[in-house]
């Protein structure tokens, strides 16, 4: 592996400074899961490894009024643990108490997830239902953008040169909303999905009022599922619609065969998982 | 865990102490092959082939060699050239140029992963960027990388020198190193007589060990020329013997240190980085370490046989078996060696077929070469085997426990190669599964959650090695025992060994203290495998404690200056048989005795110990919209001679049958079309974690073997034999389909489902 | 060796209750520094990629796999590994339990199990069976078919 230097910034301008400084040779590190795996196994070289655990708002969980705004580095079990958290947000805290193991729940945070960019990460679909914005700091200051803009190919994300994730905005929902995140693995832990699907749903008078449904690991990204989402809105969430939903989300996936799993099983497994976020996201509203 | 261990006679045997090194291993001290750190040692990293099949056209050290903190470099080159005589050790042969060019490859490159160079420097990660500035250049040639593609006419040949063994004809130019056959009775007059015959073809994917613990090598060549190593081996003695070779030294001048060995099942019999690690440190004047990384473990050390295998069987209109045919083509990987042999000896060893024919292929692909993987050849075949019986079964509508009760194997059944079983308890193992809770409980076919289950019933084999083992033995002064053995402790050996040589002494098993020691300090001893450990050398324990005790009568009777005869030794207790006041407990003995140190040597070369046979049965659980498997009721019938340590021969059990669902439901090696293992990580092997499992359920049956003083035939290797096809006969149960090739995954049952 | 001007960082950390000074190439994981450096090869590893759990230690209360994450990270922390489970008192009720149960063969993954299992225990006293299959997930055992690991974890709880 190609020595690298560590730094540590304290806030977020002297972070911005380090990684404009050292270009594509550096690179944040948050969970580490990734970033040293990938370094290590010599998928890219790096001079500066850039720490931003130390800055306050990269690991803090703070609640505003209309946003739940979610430290970039801010480790799974962190969600998982509040309460508050897991009532608000179910689909997120279905993925954060399933990537990896419990060693891996320590470290690893739902921006790192979203900067990393897999194709089959378990955090991106659930932060893309509940509509999560990217805050990112750079040289030019601090933008928005929709999360599921944030990834533009496999390992690729949207950010420019010297810019990094700061935080994640979740808009606050009210009671008739829900969500759900399902993967298929071939074990029952430790995994990548082979896909995986997060579905959220709100429900008013008995219909569905807003529907989204996001897909991974069967495309370069994880694709937010437009069209199957909005054939719900509107519709009661009977089990012949849901299916309509899910057989339209099947329709968009557009998977490879790999190692991991065959495009027939891939586009046959994204149907069922549609089918089950669903029906598990609408249970959970009427709770 | 229904344990169904009669009341022993025995005080110690049977028993379940706290092994004697597991203080070490709880704590963090115990030293396994990457922990030892010498003084100045440097590290040493290695340079693998990117190509499956390629010839090495040029190799450019120089730039390497001129890198800061880099001490040595070397190529094949700075290894003799040797010949192709073959060596003979137990679970390890083979020739001695294929034993060296899989160390170190010199003008082709067989696998992906196949070590080219080596560089020692100050530490690992310099020595790991230096070997990226060696310049390799290649011919890459197509490589094969399964038995149809390798036996086909128009293959590429790996070896262009190498002469294969067909039927004992020499055959040049050709990937199959050897073709078998061997025949009992008249095979073709049999099956005219069958009233029914089913053929199955199975195929299996390489799959691997996956011992947690890579391998590694750390060496001191000195100015004496003798060589020391110390790592993580099966066997010191087979890795000695390895080493010494490859570097054309008299095994007199290596001595193997055997590390704590973080698991092996087979895996680290053969030597990798050894004598690489000697060469280097040879040419750096310091000690040199090597580790692998997970992903050359994978890559390049030895992994199971994947292959095809066909099996038929006759049987008469009663279900009782006429004839029994098998075609077994297994890969050995770039060098010769895929256990056909073991294999054809397995095929068909659960049943009494009068008539039997058997061809074997070991056939050459582009895969790092194989090692022994737990009974080696034999799950492979009872996939086939155990398949084609389940469906006789069906065929006739027997009970599936009761048609293999009617062709059950037993003392006096001729096996396929020709030797008749001596005692062997497949019989009694049936008959407990039988009456077993388990398969006289009711599976419901449908779950409440939409899933289908199925439960499957398959048995298997492993004919459980003897060979050589040394053992020493000395009295302390405070009555206490020394044992001194060298067979490398990977499951709790040292305990099954020490309580035999307490159970003779009549002391407890904290009472003897074992080492496993230097191949400098004990006599000669055969590797950890073959399930001959707790066999042979506590064999030669059974025989050093019967020679302690003469040397304690001996000694007593000086003493007390009485006949050797008058003395008795009895629980430990030294008295005279006439006289009742003279008597002495072993610690007043060893206490008072003047007449010099008590000690005892032993060893034993030993035939094989009559067989081991298990069955399993498993219930599975199967989501038919996504294909996933889940296992969730498992239980190993198996005879296991006597228990010494009956919860290390439980965790025998458990273990295999572990690595056997594993084998069948996800493990494999996802080759791309260029020969390059694409799954080469723990993530994507994909091996079982604790969520996969329910409790696995043990039953031991103990018909004592007659070749061992204790009774104990050998454990280890016979539980992976069964869940392949146990695995493959319950999703058959459950979906009305088989799946013939692992690993039964759930995009093959998906498929299968939907194809209905 | 660098091409980059890489220099050792020095770093104050506890480990098992001890303070120390350590200076540590600023890319090596914490893993090849409890090993390498500190010389505390207790810790193993398996796969350095985060698969196994065999590096399993405790840091500031959580476990993590120590091949993930660097050895400059450990400033100020305070680590726990499987050197420090055992006091003069004697062993960890998991360590007994471990060799009571026979729940190790080889015993590589060992170490890794019980750092993961003892934090276990210190925030569930009586977790279920499921809940120890989840929790271990992360540590991989390739001898004992989890079983055994199971039992000495309920039994430690008991």
């Amino acid at each position: 592996m190609h020595p690298f230097n560590y730094y540590d910034p304290r806030t977020v301008e002297e972070a911005v400074e380090v990684l404009k400084k050292f270009g594509d040779r550096a690179k944040c590190l948050a969970g580490g899961t990734d970033v040293l795996v990938q370094t290590r196994g010599e998928r890219y070289e790096l001079d500066a490894i850039v720490d931003v655990k130390k800055i306050p708002e990269l690991t803090s969980v703070d609640w505003t009024n209309d946003h739940l705004i979610i430290g970039a580095a801010t480790p799974c079990y962190v969600l998982y643990e509040d309460p508050k958290v897991c009532e608000a947000f179910p689909g997120i805290i279905d993925s954060a108490s399933l990537i990896g193991g419990i060693q891996i729940q320590s470290r690893a945070s739902l921006g790192g997830n979203l900067c990393n960019a897999s194709p089959s990460a378990d955090g991106i679909c659930s932060l893309i239902v509940h509509e999560a914005e990217c805050v990112i700091a750079g040289p030019n200051g601090i933008r928005e953008i929709p999360v599921e803009e944030m990834c533009v190919g496999p390992g690729k994300n949207a950010m420019d040169e010297g810019e990094f994730l700061v935080s994640i905005k979740l808009p606050l929902k009210n009671s008739f909303f829900s969500s759900s995140y399902e993967r298929f693995i071939p074990r029952n832990e430790m995994d990548i999905a082979v896909a995986a699907v997060a579905s959220s749903v709100s429900l008013e008078n008995g219909k569905i009022s807003s529907c989204r449904i996001a897909l991974a690991a069967v495309g370069p990204t994880p694709i937010f599922a437009e069209e199957a989402s909005k054939m719900l809105i509107g519709k009661e969430p009977t089990e012949e619609n849901i299916k309509n939903a899910s057989n339209k989300a099947k329709e968009i996936a557009s998977p490879i065969s790999d190692m991991r799993g065959t495009v027939e099983h891939r586009k046959d497994l994204i149907e069922v998982l549609t089918r089950r976020t669903l029906s598990k996201a609408v249970e959970r509203v009427s709770v | 865990m229904v344990s169904k261990v009669k009341k022993s006679e025995y005080k110690v045997i049977g028993t379940r102490p706290i092994r004697h090194d597991g203080y070490d291993k709880v704590t963090g001290r115990a030293q396994y092959g990457a922990d030892i750190k010498l003084p100045g040692m440097i590290y040493g990293a290695v340079l693998r082939s990117p190509h499956a099949h390629a010839k090495i056209k040029n190799i450019d050290t120089s730039k390497a060699e001129n890198m800061n903190g880099v001490f040595a470099v070397m190529t094949a080159k700075d290894l003799p050239r040797l010949t192709d005589k073959q060596r003979g050790n137990s679970e390890e042969s083979g020739s001695e140029k294929h034993l060296s060019e899989n160390v170190m490859a010199l003008d082709k490159v067989l696998y992906k992963g196949h070590v080219v160079a080596a560089v020692s420097a100050n530490d690992v990660n310099t020595a790991r960027e230096a070997i990226k500035k060696i310049i390799v250049d290649y011919e890459v040639l197509k490589p094969v990388i399964n038995v149809d593609q390798a036996m086909d006419k128009d293959a590429p040949i790996l070896h262009e020198d190498f002469i294969g063994d067909h039927l004992g004809k020499k055959v040049k130019n050709t990937n199959i190193a050897t073709y078998n056959r061997y025949k009992i009775g008249n095979v073709d007059d049999a099956f005219k007589k069958c009233d029914l015959v089913v053929e199955k073809e199975v195929e299996l994917q390489t799959v691997h060990q996956g011992y947690i613990e890579p391998h590694s090598g750390t060496a001191i060549w000195d100015e004496d020329d003798r060589v020391k190593v110390w790592t993580s081996t099966q066997g010191s003695f087979t890795n000695r013997d390895s080493v010494s070779k490859v570097l054309s030294l008299d095994v007199s001048r290596v001595k193997v240190t055997p590390m704590e060995i973080g698991g092996g099942f087979g895996g680290k019999i053969p030597v990798y980085l050894e004598p690489i690690a000697a060469v280097l440190s040879k040419k750096s004047r310091r000690p040199v370490q090597l580790v692998m990384s997970r992903t050359d473990v994978f890559d390049a050390s030895g992994p199971a046989p994947g292959g095809k295998v066909i099996v038929k069987i006759g049987v008469d209109k009663n279900g009782k078996m006429l004839a029994g045919y098998a075609d077994i083509r297994l890969e050995a990987g770039g060098y010769p060696e895929a256990f056909i042999e073991a294999a054809a000896k397995c095929v068909f060893s659960c049943y009494n077929i009068p008539s039997m024919d058997i061809e074997a292929y070991d056939v050459l692909v582009n895969k790092p070469s194989s090692a022994p993987y737990r009974a080696p050849g034999s799950p492979q075949v009872a996939f086939a085997t155990e398949t084609v019986v389940d469906e006789i079964c069906k065929k006739l509508d027997m009970d599936l426990i009761d048609f293999r009760l009617l062709n059950v194997a037993e003392k006096g059944t001729r096996t396929a190669l020709g030797p008749k079983y001596r005692k062997i308890g497949l019989k009694e193992v049936l008959e407990a599964a039988k009456k077993s809770d388990h398969w006289n409980s009711k599976l419901e076919k449908k779950s409440g959650n939409g899933k289908v289950r199925g439960r499957g019933i398959a048995s298997g084999y492993w004919f459980n090695i003897g060979e050589k083992s040394a053992v020493n033995l000395s009295l302390n002064m405070d009555g206490t025992v020394i044992l001194t053995e060298g067979s490398t402790d990977i499951g709790g050996s040292r305990a099954s060994i020490a309580m035999q040589a307490a159970e003779v002494l009549g002391i407890n098993a904290e009472s003897v203290r074992p080492s496993v020691v230097d191949t400098d300090s004990i006599g000669h001893t055969d590797v950890t495998g073959g399930s001959r450990t707790t066999y042979a050398t506590g064999y030669a324990a059974y025989k050093a404690a019967h020679m302690l005790i003469d040397e304690i009568t001996s000694k007593a009777a000086k003493i007390w200056d009485i006949s050797e005869d008058d003395i008795k030794y009895k629980d430990g207790i030294i008295s005279s048989r006439t006289d009742s006041e003279l008597n002495m407990t072993l610690r007043e003995f060893a206490d008072q005795n003047p007449f010099g140190p008590v000690v005892s040597s032993a060893s034993v070369d030993l035939e094989e110990a009559a067989g081991g046979f298990g069955t399993h049965i498993v219930d599975l659980e199967i989501d038919p919209e996504t294909g996933k498997t889940d296992v969730i009721r498992y239980t190993v019938l198996q005879d296991v001679g006597k228990a010494i340590h009956p919860s290390y021969v439980e965790g025998q059990l458990q273990g295999g049958a572990t690595q056997g669902i594993g084998w069948a439901l996800n493990e494999e090696y996802f080759m791309s079309d260029d020969g390059k293992m694409l799954n080469s990580s723990y993530l994507d092997y994909r091996m079982p974690i604790a969520l996969d499992l329910p409790m696995i359920e043990t039953v031991l049956i103990e018909v004592p073997s007659e070749d061992h003083p204790f009774g104990v035939r050998g454990v280890g290797e016979t539980p992976i034999c069964p869940p392949v096809p146990a695995i493959s006969n319950a999703v058959n149960d459950a979906i009305g389909t088989r799946i013939l090739s692992t690993p039964i995954k759930a995009s093959k049952i998906l498929n299968t489902l939907k194809s209905m | 060796m660098s091409d980059n001007n890489v220099r050792k960082v020095a770093i104050n950390t506890t480990i098992n209750g001890q303070e120390m000074d350590i200076l540590v190439d600023p890319y090596v994981s914490l893993l090849e520094t409890l090993r390498e450096v500190v010389g505390m090869t207790g810790t193993k590893e398996g796969c350095n990629d985060g698969n196994c759990g065999a590096c399993t230690i405790n840091i500031d209360g959580r476990i993590v796999d120590s091949c993930l994450v660097l050895g400059v990270e450990a400033e100020g922390k305070n680590i726990e590994t499987v050197e420090g489970m055992a006091t003069p008192d004697g062993l960890h009720p998991l360590q007994q339990a471990f060799l009571e149960e026979a729940a190790l063969q080889c015993g590589i993954c060992t170490p890794g199990f019980l750092v993961s299992a003892k934090a276990l225990l210190d925030n569930e006293p009586k977790p279920s069976e499921e809940r120890i299959r989840h929790w271990l997930a992360g540590n991989l055992c390739r001898c004992t078919g989890y079983d055994k690991i199971v039992k000495a974890v309920k039994k430690a709880s008991d």
